[in-house]
């Protein structure tokens, strides 16, 4: 199995765009693939295609639960807490677990020699898989509003998809942040999507240099190619950076994408671009030990 | 003299809420302008502020092993809830990516094996210019508690605009619906969430208001692009309306937007005679003058 990542250093610059349509393409030439989206703070691929849900599964969080009768109010659960989430003021006898800021590491249980903590499951978002025509090809990790990071509910999407794929599509968090960290260390390359202005650039810069801390191969897609200026072109030429393709600027794909119809379908040459973007990644950096 | 604090959002990026910040920065008087898309900060390129001060930002810490000490006892491994330690050749070792630094293993070894490093590759910068005041921080790579980073940039932003006499104080704000998001708007006098007619542009815009909502924020809606797909346009404004969301302005498609971008220029600066630019001015004043 091959995971390919696409992601874009900021969001809106067709991420999405290529996900779907990269996935499409495949499943139409009889692929077996499937789609994850973890942009968990702002999933949308999957309204791309006519899918039934077919399972939804909740992702939760431990939370300590403090039993005031037990505790001492020693203080110690307050000191282990790396994250500042339990507040405590002995003199008044007041303790309270801030949830929100709880990372569930369960420090302050380890701490508690009184026995005063449990835990509970907080919700934190959900993993919905979604079928196309009765075959389970998608899967979308999508966050509780209000949760603060949408790192559990990624890795949790993540962890659902089976070995019956040969080539899976991530449809990464924007920003290089933990939320896309987390997404694309599971994948095997990085398709970074951008556009040809100096905010496009910028933002390219820094998802290249991320992705090189943690040595992942990469390649660029420069989507809405003639807007703007040259100068990602020149970037990659510089760091020897694969362009993969050019997606032209045209309004009327902008148009079709904001009706959420998919390219590849009416386009077969734009399909066979894709198609073939991807046949390259896999020949070069195809997981061995997994070869489909 | 009372500050007015306007945050831009947007549920995804590439709605074009930045180039709409950067217009509203610098359509009449001085203003304290904050980036707080610390994940992937771009205003600083259209308007090269001076650097006239900065702050390191701890992200914070992650676990690392001093071997030197460490008796392979696997002690640590269990204890370790975000499965950022294993045994990798038959040695400890802890995963940077995933450790989420909550200090446990560190407080559990029994050899005192484990240090806690501070992430301090963050940042934050103020300085001038041409239009005022800015403050915009840079999250290193791969880390998180970006909000806390948000934070400090709109405190640093009050002082600043407090010392100069800036009323207006525009904050850009990152996307998604997490806690950056969260951190932007808390407390703020309007936010204004800038979407784009897609499906998705919908979606997220629903999401964003009711975070919105939650905290009882004045909210305002800009249609970016509105042209693309009217109908979708339509439907927005229409479910605005039912939600009770004031419709601030539609604003066409336009490559100079793009273009002024290029020239490193917001658009009222490239092009002021522009149905755009004249536009925002509209909409700022619509936006600025509504009681709260
Ligand atoms: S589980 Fe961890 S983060 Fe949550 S309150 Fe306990 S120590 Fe703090
Ligand atoms: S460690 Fe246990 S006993 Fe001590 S303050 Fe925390 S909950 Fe109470
Ligand atoms: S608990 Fe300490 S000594 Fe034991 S394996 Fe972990 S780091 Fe090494
Ligand atoms: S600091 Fe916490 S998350 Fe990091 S390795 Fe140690 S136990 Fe795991």
């Amino acid at each position: 199995m091959m995971k390919i990542a696409i992601a874009s250093g900021k969001g809106g610059t067709g991420k999405t765009f290529v996900a779907t349509n990269l996935f499409h393409a495949l499943y139409k030439n009889n692929y077996r693939t499937k789609l994850v989206d973890c942009d968990a703070e702002a999933p949308n691929s999957i309204a791309f295609f006519k899918t039934k849900l077919i399972k939804e599964s909740d992702v939760t969080q431990l939370v300590p639960v403090i039993k005031t009768d037990n505790c001492t109010f020693c203080g110690q659960c307050h000191e282990y807490c790396n994250y500042n989430a339990i507040f405590i003021l002995p003199p008044m006898k007041i303790i309270k677990v801030i949830e929100d800021l709880c990372h569930g590491c369960g420090a302050c249980s380890v701490a508690c020699k009184f026995g005063a903590i449990s835990e509970k499951p907080v919700s934190l978002g959900k993993v919905a898989s979604y079928s196309l025509k009765n075959k389970p090809l998608l899967l979308e990790a999508k966050m509780n509003i209000g949760v603060m990071s949408p790192v559990t509910v990624i890795k949790a999407a993540i962890s659902q998809i089976d070995n019956q794929s040969d080539i899976v599509i991530l449809d990464a968090p924007p920003g290089t942040s933990c939320p896309f960290i987390q997404t694309v260390a599971s994948a095997d390359f990085v398709i970074l999507v951008t556009e040809p202005t100096p905010f496009g650039l910028s933002d390219l810069k820094q998802s290249v240099e991320t992705l090189r801390k943690i040595n992942k191969p990469t390649g660029v897609i420069i989507n809405r190619a003639g807007l703007g200026n040259n100068q990602v072109r020149e970037y990659l030429l510089r760091e020897e950076i694969p362009l993969l393709l050019e997606i032209p600027f045209k309004k009327e794909i902008a148009a079709s994408y904001s009706r959420g119809e998919i390219m590849s379908e009416t386009d077969s040459f734009f399909a066979q671009q894709l198609l073939s973007v991807v046949e390259n990644i896999n020949e070069q950096y195809g997981n061995s030990n997994n070869k489909w | 003299m009372n500050n007015m604090e306007i945050a831009i959002i947007s549920g995804k990026g590439g709605t074009g809420k930045s180039s709409i910040s950067a217009a509203f920065a610098t359509l009449n008087g001085e203003v304290l302008l904050a980036d707080c898309d610390v994940d992937a900060a771009n205003l600083y390129l259209l308007f090269n502020p001076s650097h006239e001060e900065e702050e390191v930002f701890i992200a914070g810490e992650k676990a690392f092993i001093d071997y030197s000490l460490c008796t392979n006892c696997g002690i640590c491994v269990d204890y370790c809830r975000f499965g950022a330690i294993s045994f990798i050749n038959e040695k400890v070792s802890i995963s940077e990516i995933l450790c989420d630094g909550c200090r446990l293993c560190s407080r559990i070894c029994p050899e005192n094996a484990i240090n806690m490093v501070p992430n301090d590759k963050s940042m934050m910068y103020s300085g001038s210019f041409r239009n005022g005041k800015m403050v915009y921080g840079r999250l290193s790579p791969g880390e998180e508690n970006s909000g806390k980073l948000v934070n400090m940039v709109r405190e640093k932003a009050k002082e600043i605009a407090k010392e100069n006499n800036l009323e207006t104080i525009i904050l850009d704000g990152p996307p998604g619906i997490g806690c950056p998001v969260i951190s932007t708007i808390t407390g703020v006098d309007k936010v204004v969430i800038v979407t784009e007619p897609t499906i998705s542009g919908l979606h997220d815009m629903q999401r964003t208001v009711e975070i919105v909502k939650k905290f009882s924020l004045p909210a305002f809606v800009i249609i970016n692009k509105y042209d693309l797909n009217s109908d979708m346009s339509d439907q927005i404004e229409d479910w605005c309306r039912q939600n009770k969301i004031t419709i601030a302005g539609r604003l066409p498609f336009n490559k100079q937007v793009v273009e002024a971008m290029v020239m490193g220029k917001s658009i009222i600066e490239f092009a002021p005679d522009n149905e755009i630019s004249k536009n925002i001015t509209i909409i700022w004043d619509k936006i600025t003058k509504q009681k709260k």
